[in-house]
């Protein structure tokens, strides 16, 4: 079949178009090549709060570090293995998430990519040669917590309601315990599980039997307590984040755990083609900045001078490290 | 003993028992419905969620709470007469219809939460419902903070038990209703139209989720968050059974969910009984369990639950 000339010159013009084109499209895709691909697999929505924190430290290196970053949520257990494994294939460098869930299957995705580096929210130790890990670390936050709820019930009952007994939340609520019987030995606590991590209307229910029962400062390790506090106007311990926002004048403040310094350092070690597997949950730490007291906001004028004082000396003390917060992971129990 | 006792049996709790009995008589009622027509409906998890993502989303733009709920309901129905057309037009296995529309509905929930609201830094919240004293009743000692100064949901949950019940066995549309759960064939033979009160039936089982939904997420917390059903939805499956398929017994093992669960959030508290906390969490549930497996023993089950209806089909 012939051509005719214009055909062919329409052709070979079309051909040339899309070189270039494709050239001027694929240039600044080789530049990009150099920036870090970072991924991240979370069990949950990125609404979960322990998730959250990971997901907000990995957007600000985006921004502040210059890497690519993009992440899957809700990924059940069974769909872990692909995932990961799809990110390891498309040249993903560095993969973070929570693997409690999937904690085996994590492990051995990692086994089979040696050269990328996985850092996962985790109870177990590292392993060579790329899974290092990290945990919320924060009990030394939620120590000073347990102080400020301590000085400031009148009852001297406090109450928490935790989502479940594992080791993360254990060592936070036995830690803000702690901080509370040791700036008050009259203080009396209650401590309620919902069984789950997200059930707010579970949560504010076990908030209101506390309260009926005298608890007037409450920590909501979960949502859905701050709720509670805020109708029955007595006062709240935030976790996690800053919730300060939801009821300013329930909320006194609370630990925040923040996640940058360990990312910071792990973009880094990645970045430099130096990284080991390592246990990263110092970075949690409030010496790193891993956790500190979220800002008291309104409450800075409200709560007494002696209280702030007693907190910011003791704060000192922890970050001198002459102060050591205990880390208690048993399953915390109620006193009355 | 006696000191924990009174300790617990306060206005709190029974004021607690309610709010917690409302949503769980919405979705068992709702299921009553669509199961005496002869439909098994397995969706009413997702369904619940998707109704509480879209009551909430819409009182979130338009700050009125009763839009919400409209919505709510009408979200309901329509993923009502999408179980209706797999497992009354299409004639489909009830469970996988079921399990089917619970999977899609809460995937399609987190999917349009996304959205709507893209990736908020902090949970995004309502006005929720406030408490409704009525007055003259509310006044009344004990009775009156317990039952009279609720959500308005909750009185309309409360009415609706005796008006299911009359509608079911004193209208001319229950006695319909019923005999299309029972033997559709006698009541085809008759001019009912059989997959017409069978849709009817999910439809309201729909709405009726879509209260559910609502609830949770504008009544009893104000913020629409993935977990805010967990489960409920699979309760009220139970307890219709546990209810025998009636809406006053249904009410009652809702009720009794809640007092077990109202009282197991107290015990827990309370430190007294030293056993691992999962055993109070688990007691609502090995309760309801027990109970639909003593009570089970005499129930009738509509004969033609499970059984999609062909015309002419011998």
């Amino acid at each position: 079949m012939r051509h005719s000339r214009i055909t062919r010159i329409v052709f070979v013009g079309l051909i040339a178009f899309m070189f270039i084109v494709g050239g001027a499209i694929s240039k600044p895709t080789f530049a990009a090549e150099k920036k870090l691909k970072v991924a991240a697999v979370f069990e949950t929505p990125i609404e979960e709060p322990w998730v959250h924190q990971i997901h907000v430290a990995l957007l600000k290196a985006k921004k502040q570090l210059g890497i690519e970053y993009t992440w899957s949520e809700s990924v059940k257990p069974a769909d872990f293995d692909r995932v990961l494994r799809e990110y390891a294939e498309k040249g993903y460098q560095l993969i973070m998430g929570d693997a409690f869930g999937a904690e085996r299957i994590t492990r051995r995705v990692a086994k089979a990519y040696p050269k990328i580096a996985f850092v996962f929210g985790s109870a177990l130790g590292p392993a060579e040669p790329n899974f290092g890990v990290f945990d919320n670390w924060i009990q030394e936050a939620a120590y000073l917590s347990g102080m400020i709820a301590g000085k400031m019930t009148k009852t001297n009952k406090v109450g928490v309601v935790a989502g479940m007994a594992i080791p993360e939340i254990n060592r936070l609520v036995n830690a803000f315990i702690a901080g509370a019987k040791d700036v008050n030995k009259k203080v009396k606590c209650k401590v309620s599980f919902i069984g789950s991590f997200f059930d707010p209307p579970k949560a504010k229910e076990a908030a209101l039997a506390q309260i009926e029962d005298g608890v007037d400062v409450i920590y909501a390790e979960r949502f859905g307590v701050i709720e509670a506090a805020k109708d029955k106007h007595i006062l709240a311990i935030s976790n996690m984040s800053d919730q300060s926002k939801l009821a300013p004048d329930t909320v006194i403040t609370g630990p925040v755990w923040d996640m940058w310094p360990t990312v910071k350092y792990v973009v880094g070690l990645v970045k430099a083609g130096v990284f080991t597997a390592q246990d990263f949950g110092s970075f949690s730490y409030m010496s790193k900045g891993g956790c500190y007291l979220a800002p008291y906001h309104k409450w800075a004028k409200k709560l007494p001078p002696e209280v702030k004082q007693l907190v910011e000396k003791r704060k000192q003390e922890i970050l001198a490290g002459t102060f050591r917060v205990k880390i208690d992971e048993a399953t915390p129990k109620s006193d009355y | 003993m006696s000191e924990i006792l009174s300790q617990i049996f306060q206005i709190g709790f029974f004021a607690a028992l309610i709010r917690i009995a409302t949503p769980l008589i919405f979705g068992t009622i709702g299921e009553m419905y669509a199961e005496r027509a002869g439909v098994l409906n397995l969706g009413i998890e997702g369904m619940m969620m998707l109704t509480a993502m879209a009551g909430f989303s819409t009182t979130y733009f338009t700050h009125n709470l009763w839009l919400g709920v409209l919505a709510a309901m009408a979200t309901g129905v329509l993923a009502g007469l999408l179980m209706g057309l797999l497992t009354v037009s299409l004639g489909l296995s009830q469970h996988v219809s079921g399990i089917g529309i619970t999977l899609l509905c809460s995937g399609l929930s987190f999917f349009f939460y996304r959205l709507i609201f893209g990736q908020p830094a902090s949970l995004p919240k309502i006005k929720p419902f406030h408490t409704v004293a009525i007055p003259v009743l509310s006044k009344i000692p004990i009775i009156g903070p317990i039952v009279f100064n609720q959500f308005a949901l909750v009185y309309i949950a409360l009415i609706f038990v005796p008006v299911s019940a009359w509608l079911l066995y004193s209208t001319p549309w229950g006695l319909n209703l019923r005999t299309v759960g029972e033997n559709p064939k006698a009541a085809y033979s008759a001019g009912v139209s059989v997959s017409a009160y069978r849709y009817q039936g999910l439809i309201i089982a729909g709405a009726l989720s879509g209260l559910a939904g609502a609830f949770l997420a504008m009544a009893q917390y104000n913020a629409y968050t993935f977990g805010v059903v967990s489960g409920r939805g699979w309760v009220c499956i139970a307890l219709i059974v546990f209810g025998q398929w009636d809406p006053y017994k249904s009410a009652a093992g809702a009720f009794l969910f809640a007092f077990i669960d109202a009282l197991q959030l107290r015990l827990q508290a309370s430190g007294v009984i030293h056993v691992p906390y999962q055993v109070f969490l688990m007691m609502p549930f090995v309760f309801t369990i027990v109970g639909m497996a003593l009570v089970s023993r005499n129930a009738r089950v509509p004969a033609a639950l499970l059984k999609p209806f062909r015309k002419e089909e011998r």
